[in-house]
């Protein structure tokens, strides 16, 4: 999918997509396709929920419109420049902390996507499917290469209040890779795979 | 101890930036493992490039560079206090110049130190030891993975774990299991057992600077390890939770004796990303 780095050749292709996002780009994706991502996106974590759902500003108080974009779950290692910021490191976060926000900030603003890793619940997935909406899993960890894929950092929003972990970034990304693990028709590799590793530690434990 | 601060920073950079051997070479085999085509094996690619990129551009290789945790032996004699001071100096500098992610964040007001001390933060162990040098070990402790650990009271019915050892192996399993992909495998698994919360979750993160080639010194435990090793590969969870083979590299087992009444298991995950490393000074 991305390169043979280790020696092994690929024979997936991934689907290059750009955003924003149309509702028809979404909707023709599904659940196990890899991807590659252009376009700008938004960084939001912990706090940036909470505070999109206590304080639900306007759409247009936000630094940018997140109509068809992606929300990535990520708290960079930013150094401050003499003019901005460089990122240098910049991957996923665990998604399921903001599980309780997550459905009320897709469908108040519009978004394509969530993005992070370790998948997410019921909820998020019921408002991925009422709003046309999907979950992309990017690498936990890969941090130095996925901060290699973002080509320019655009602005920042809530720097002061939240800091530089818990603001919202916005990101110029290039081919920054993910697998689509929860998609807009119900689908999730989350709990195909919870469902499989459960019944195995049943019989694991005899029960 | 100036020369000793800098000594801390460098390990900070090491740590940080550069995965231990063993783990990277656990990493490749379980990259060998996972069919060509799966979105397992192009994580696991990533992560190898990651790993290769990190090192060669000392920059961190995850952007949670956690936790410190410093486990220090001190040799009879020198002060421990300074030794905390010139440790919190050389994390205030480590976060400047790594440069490493503030994360030492106050309960009351929610602010970020900014530059990772606080109150008990990095968190150091010590221990005094008769003589010889001073050696501090670090590992760098992601909340992700940190957030998946659980502690255990046995007798466990729901699981049909009683006290002893295949109740410990009961417990890993689900904690594993209940993890899934969150705190991003493959992981390596600490387990401590003993009588008391406090006692058995601390030796349950310590198993994790063991190495991965190294088997416990009691033969049943060995055995619980590997025999778990190969459990919890079975339940196909994979790398990043993607599923596949490679759901952990290890599972390090540690005992303490434990009170009559007692029986506490703690299960505490390293991601893949396990970064540790030793300053011998």
């Amino acid at each position: 999918m991305l390169g043979n780095a280790a020696g092994k050749a690929y024979m997936v292709e991934p689907k290059n997509i750009r955003l924003p996002l149309s509702k028809r780009d979404i909707a023709g994706l599904s659940a196990g396709d890899m991807v590659l991502i252009s376009g700008q996106l938004v960084t939001g974590r912990d706090r940036v929920h909470k505070y999109l759902v206590e304080q639900r500003p306007a759409i247009d108080a936000l630094p940018v419109d997140l109509t068809g974009s992606v929300l990535y779950h990520c708290g960079p290692v930013m150094k401050k420049k003499d003019e901005g910021y460089e990122v240098i490191a910049a991957g996923p976060t665990t998604s399921i902390r903001v599980e309780m926000y997550e459905a009320e900030v897709i469908k108040n603003y519009g978004l394509a996507g969530v993005m992070g890793k370790g998948g997410m619940g019921e909820k998020t997935l019921a408002a991925l499917r009422e709003s046309g909406a999907v979950y992309f899993h990017t690498i936990g960890g890969a941090a130095a290469y996925l901060a290699d894929r973002i080509v320019r950092t655009v602005d920042v929003w809530k720097l002061e209040d939240f800091g530089p972990t818990e603001a919202m970034w916005i990101f110029e990304v290039e081919d920054f890779p993910a697998i689509v693990t929860m998609d807009s028709r119900g689908n999730s590799l989350h709990k195909e795979i919870e469902e499989i590793s459960f019944r195995k530690f049943r019989t694991l434990i005899g029960r | 101890m100036l020369k000793l601060r800098d000594g801390i920073i460098e390990l900070y950079r090491k740590v940080a930036s550069s995965l231990p051997p063993d783990v990277e070479t656990a990493i490749r085999s379980a990259y060998d493992n996972e069919p060509a085509t799966s979105a397992s094996a192009s994580a696991l690619m990533v992560i190898l490039e990651n790993i290769k990129r990190a090192r060669e551009t000392a920059r961190p290789i995850c952007q949670d560079t956690g936790l410190p945790v410093f486990y220090v032996k001190v040799p009879f004699g020198l002060s421990q206090n300074e030794l905390k001071k010139t440790i919190h100096e050389a994390t205030r500098e480590a976060t400047r110049l790594v440069p490493l992610r503030a994360n030492a964040v106050d309960i009351i007001t929610e602010k970020n130190s900014g530059d990772n001390t606080g109150e008990g933060f990095p968190l150091i162990y010590f221990e005094e030891v008769e003589s010889g040098a001073l050696v501090i070990d670090l590992m760098l402790k992601g909340g992700g993975c940190e957030n998946a650990g659980q502690t255990y009271k046995l007798p466990l019915e729901e699981i049909g774990a009683q006290r002893d050892l295949e109740g410990v192996r009961r417990c890993v399993l689900d904690a594993v299991q209940k993890a899934q992909g969150r705190g991003c495998p493959p992981y390596i698994i600490g387990v401590g057992a003993g009588a008391a919360k406090d006692q058995v979750a601390r030796l349950a993160k310590e198993q994790l600077m063991r190495k991965l080639t190294d088997s416990s010194k009691i033969p049943e435990l060995a055995a619980l390890e590997q025999r778990l090793l190969s459990e919890i590969n079975e339940l196909g969870i994979g790398p990043m939770g993607l599923g596949g083979k490679s759901t952990a590299l290890g599972v390090k087992i540690g005992v303490n004796h434990r009170h009559p009444a007692s029986y506490f298991v703690d299960v505490s995950f390293g991601c893949w990303a396990m970064r540790r490393g030793r300053l011998i000074w």
